[in-house]
């Protein structure tokens, strides 16, 4: 790769890595849709002063917002924690540690996911 | 020690890469809260609402615009790191598409503050 370009490189030579710079694009595309439309949803075509229980019941009765708001979710929560995981490859050298780093970002994939998801799928309003 | 960055002007590249890292782990740090609190509208209108005066404090509104920020700035930078990785001759319009993205980041970011901060203005 020459030495004018500024991004990440493409990474050669590991699969893993590979395809964790082509989602964090896909992802990276999916998102500026996906969190911009949900920021502009919740601040300027409402404001935070709207939502509530009753706001949140309305919006989900919708499954087109139920959808929505569950691959915001994904996509969030996936391309947040792989750069979580790169940045543990920048600042923890040690060996140890780094297998602690990315123990706790399996963790918070499963608990956040399994508690977005319950979330999402079981709401029933009373 | 702060005196010897004086003057230093922090080339663009490394700008716009520490900005990203930085609105990025914020932005998921808060994304943990935000799975917490919509995890407790399930258990009903009662808990729920009465947790939104966190959301509604003056202090979170101003923390909110911080988190907009940080959302806005790492959508408009992240499109320019697309550009420059797949348009062979991105390299070439790095300044361009440096300020480029900073202005697709105030186009959106002034007119969302200031409908929040006239909403949040309403609400004292």
């Amino acid at each position: 790769m020459s030495s004018n370009r500024v991004g990440r490189e493409k990474p050669v030579g590991s699969n893993f890595e590979l395809y964790s710079w082509y989602f964090f694009r896909i992802s990276g595309i999916m998102l500026v849709f996906l969190a911009v439309i949900h920021v502009m949803v919740m601040h300027v075509f409402n404001t935070a002063f709207d939502i509530d229980y009753d706001f949140v019941a309305a919006r989900w009765e919708s499954p087109f917002w139920r959808m929505f708001d569950w691959l915001l979710l994904i996509m969030a929560l996936t391309h947040g924690l792989n750069g979580a995981r790169i940045a543990i490859d920048d600042y923890v050298q040690s060996a140890g540690w780094r297998v602690v780093g990315y123990s706790a970002i399996l963790i918070a994939l499963l608990i956040f996911g399994v508690m977005g998801t319950l979330a999402i799928v079981t709401f029933e309003p009373q | 020690m702060v005196s010897s960055y004086r003057g230093y002007r922090a080339p663009q590249g490394m700008l716009s890469w520490a900005l990203h890292r930085l609105t990025g782990l914020g932005v998921l740090l808060f994304l943990f809260l935000h799975i917490i609190d919509i995890f407790l509208v399930g258990y009903g209108p009662e808990l729920f609402d009465e947790l939104l005066f966190i959301y509604h404090h003056p202090a979170f509104v101003v923390g909110q615009l911080a988190l907009i920020a940080s959302v806005y700035y790492h959508a408009a930078n992240g499109i320019r790191i697309i550009i420059v990785d797949f348009w062979s001759k991105g390299y070439k319009y790095e300044s361009q598409l440096f300020y480029g993205a900073m202005a697709v980041f105030f186009l959106f970011f002034i007119p969302t503050a200031i409908i929040m901060l006239n909403a949040l203005l309403n609400e004292l």
